[in-house]
């Protein structure tokens, strides 16, 4: 029988079924970080219950943890509530163990969803798991990976398993090549335009075509993670030889004969020709431009060259007062062109946008060049400690100082803005991260999604500007 | 867990769409270890005309007398009705503690976005699917009678209006159900198959020895 890519990775983790069609999976690995941990741990010790298996476990601190001043130590988090989370992190891991542990101020710490492919703790097979909604990511290395809530993390600490149900399948082709200045995040973004935030509800994505294959596993993560914000909890890609190539010598992906084994098995991870899947959606890669939000639902989504749209137009009630009420929320008038639109700040980072390819990306557009002064801040959040170095090795951290970004240390940061990093009420900012919720990065916040080369653009030009431009 | 029988309540409407957890319950919030306390900043910034910061005395924050959980005609409401892909975003688990603490029991809506709608059932919260069209006619119903209240019978898988004049009917996974009717902890059934796992666990540690150690 032919497969697809999710029927090959759901079988092989089926412990138990019942009649109503729940099934028990088998999870390979479980990554934990401060914030939705917690009340794991202390449920399992309130019940007398150990961990099933440790070496599944790996944890960082990344959500809390302050972008400055690491030399502070622990102090320098300077909100006792935070402070609390990331040692009661540390006290959870200390007495039920893990596989690995990459606490704050660790070198190896950094985004959970960063940390875990860069040190082959992700591998192609796998049933990733993580509360936290963009384990996503992880599919990208044709996983099983998706986010779950803190009774499940405490339910997999326990029993290695989840309670699940099969979803449908959805397959998203996107053929042919992108434009220049034109990337993942580009893809991803167009893709949640077109179907909303709501369109793979009930469903698991697998990303195919000639744009997918082209992309690096960097790009691959980009576009899985923003999966969620398309309503479905997980996407995938097939593995290739970026895939292996990727993995090859990381520090816990095998090696020697075990390598060739494994690599001779992941091969298998791939639809098979002829598969079924319950929806196809197609993309045009030529025919897709630099994407901007100009609302509060990463679905409200245009091209640059575009105008913010009129809700007069819209038919649909709901719809239309909820674009009224986001145009409010970000002070837009309706048909203001995207290019007008200024911004106060600006965010490159995120799990969605802080790995070494979206740096060098973003330093590239950079170069030679200043923040606008009507900038009051450009932040360069690098998504781990690995990533921060290897980019200090290529002098990307001087292009952004020189032009005036900040160069932060790793984590989370304005993403969510649970540290001190954050857009106070009213601010505009162009950000690389994955939500523009109201309030999502500060109370009254107004975030524009972008890519790392549009965000680089718009710190440069102070106002939102069409990267593809630059490389005129 | 807390069980779900039968639950008769005053509904309140949230009329919007796509209302995501970070709505429900802001990150600054997410810093507590624990799971209660979270009802007074449901809705934080919808709710209070001031910014919300975890440690605040909320009894005496400025309100917003426009959002529809402080207007008197919904004050006791534990019926939360709602539009499409309500609890889309964040997989925190603090937004079912936070509409729970605040004293809902279900959330009526067209969809809900995946993770929360498993985090409700894990706590208790039921969240209820209907029609586009039957959540339409309950806004016209709940802005239409004041003091309007809704009869929920999982069991029987029914949502009534209180004087019986409508019924509708919802799906549930029966599997979902039965742990809601019963209050079960889940993990304590899953280790019933403790013996499955552990066999599972070691044709896999054959099969593929670098997924484990």
């Amino acid at each position: 029988m032919v497969k697809t890519l999710y029927d090959k990775l759901w079988e092989s983790h089926v412990v138990h079924s019942e009649e109503d069609g729940t099934a028990l999976l088998y999870v390979d690995r479980h990554l934990v970080h401060e914030v939705t941990s917690p009340q794991a741990f202390e449920a399992l010790k309130l019940a007398g219950r150990k961990v099933w298996r440790t070496d599944s476990v790996v944890a960082t601190a990344d959500h809390n943890t302050p972008t400055t001043d690491w030399q502070l130590g622990i102090d320098g988090i300077v909100d006792p509530t935070s402070k609390l989370q990331v040692k009661t992190l540390d006290d959870n891991i200390r007495s039920f163990g893990a596989k690995a542990y990459f606490p704050f101020l660790d070198p190896r710490q950094g985004i959970v969803h960063v940390i875990g492919p860069e040190n082959g703790a992700t591998l192609p097979g796998m049933t990733v798991v993580c509360g936290d909604s963009h384990t996503s990511t992880h599919g990208a290395f044709a996983c099983l990976a998706f986010g779950i809530g803190t009774s499940e993390v405490e339910h997999v600490l326990a029993t290695q398993c989840l309670l699940s149900r099969k979803s449908r399948s959805m397959l998203v082709q996107v053929d042919g090549a992108l434009s220049r200045g034109v990337t993942a995040k580009d893809i991803v973004l167009a893709l949640i335009g077109r179907i909303g935030t709501a369109g793979g509800t009930g469903y698991a994505i697998e990303y195919a075509g000639s744009a997918i294959r082209a992309l690096s596993m960097e790009g691959r993560m980009t576009v899985c993670n923003m999966t969620i914000e398309a309503g479905a909890r997980c996407g995938m890609v097939a593995v290739d030889d970026t895939t292996i190539e990727y993995l090859r010598g990381r520090p816990f992906a095998p090696q020697g004969e075990l390598w060739d084994r494994a690599v001779a098995q992941w091969r298998a991870l791939e639809s098979d020709p002829g598969a079924k899947f319950d929806r196809v959606v197609t993309l045009d890669a030529r025919e897709i431009k630099p994407q901007v939000t100009w609302g509060t639902s990463p679905e409200m989504v245009v091209a640059i060259d575009e105008r913010v749209p009129d809700p007069d137009r819209e038919k649909d009630a709901t719809r239309r007062e909820g674009m009224a009420r986001a145009l409010e929320y970000m002070g837009l008038a309706p048909n203001t062109l995207m290019g007008a639109i200024r911004i106060d700040k600006v965010f490159i980072g995120s799990c969605t946008n802080s790995r070494i390819e979206d740096l060098r990306a973003a330093a590239a557009v950079v170069k030679g060049r200043r923040v606008a002064s009507s900038v009051k801040l450009a932040l360069v959040v690098p998504g781990s400690g690995q990533v921060k170095r290897q980019a200090e090795r290529e002098g990307l951290d001087r292009v952004f100082r020189e032009a005036g970004f900040e160069w932060r240390e790793p984590g989370c940061s304005m993403c969510l803005a649970m540290n001190a990093d954050r857009l106070e009420p009213g601010e505009r900012c162009a950000s690389t991260s994955n939500r523009n919720f109201e309030g999502r990065q500060g109370t009254g916040g107004r975030t524009h999604l972008v890519s790392p080369e549009m965000a680089a653009a718009a710190a440069v030009a102070g106002h939102f500007v069409d990267v593809r431009r630059q490389w005129r | 867990m807390e069980k779900f029988t039968v639950h008769t309540g005053l509904v309140a409407p949230l009329d919007r769409a796509n209302v995501d957890t970070d709505a429900i319950i802001p990150k600054q919030f997410l810093k507590s270890i624990k799971r209660s306390g979270f009802g007074p900043n449901l809705f934080d910034a919808w709710r209070y005309r001031d910014a919300g910061v975890p440690g605040m005395d909320n009894a005496k924050r400025p309100l917003n007398p426009d959002f529809v959980l402080n207007q008197a005609r919904f004050r006791g409401a534990t019926i939360l009705l709602a539009r499409t892909n309500f609890g889309c975003g964040s997989s925190r688990e603090h937004a079912p503690w936070a509409l729970l603490d605040f004293g809902f029991r279900a959330v009526i809506a067209p969809s809900f976005g995946e993770i929360f709608f498993n985090n409700a059932f894990k706590n208790g919260l039921l969240p209820i699917v209907l029609a586009e069209g039957e959540v339409d006619a309950l806004f016209h119903d709940v802005a239409a009678f004041p003091g309007f209240r809704l009869s929920i019978d999982l069991d029987r898988q029914t949502v009534a209006a209180a004087d019986g004049a409508k019924i509708m009917r919802f799906e549930i996974d029966p599997f979902r159900k039965y742990c809601l009717l019963t209050g079960l902890d889940e993990i304590g059934l899953t280790l019933r198959h403790a013996d499955e796992i552990r066999a599972f666990e070691a044709r896999r540690r054959a099969e593929q020895p670098w997924l484990f150690g």
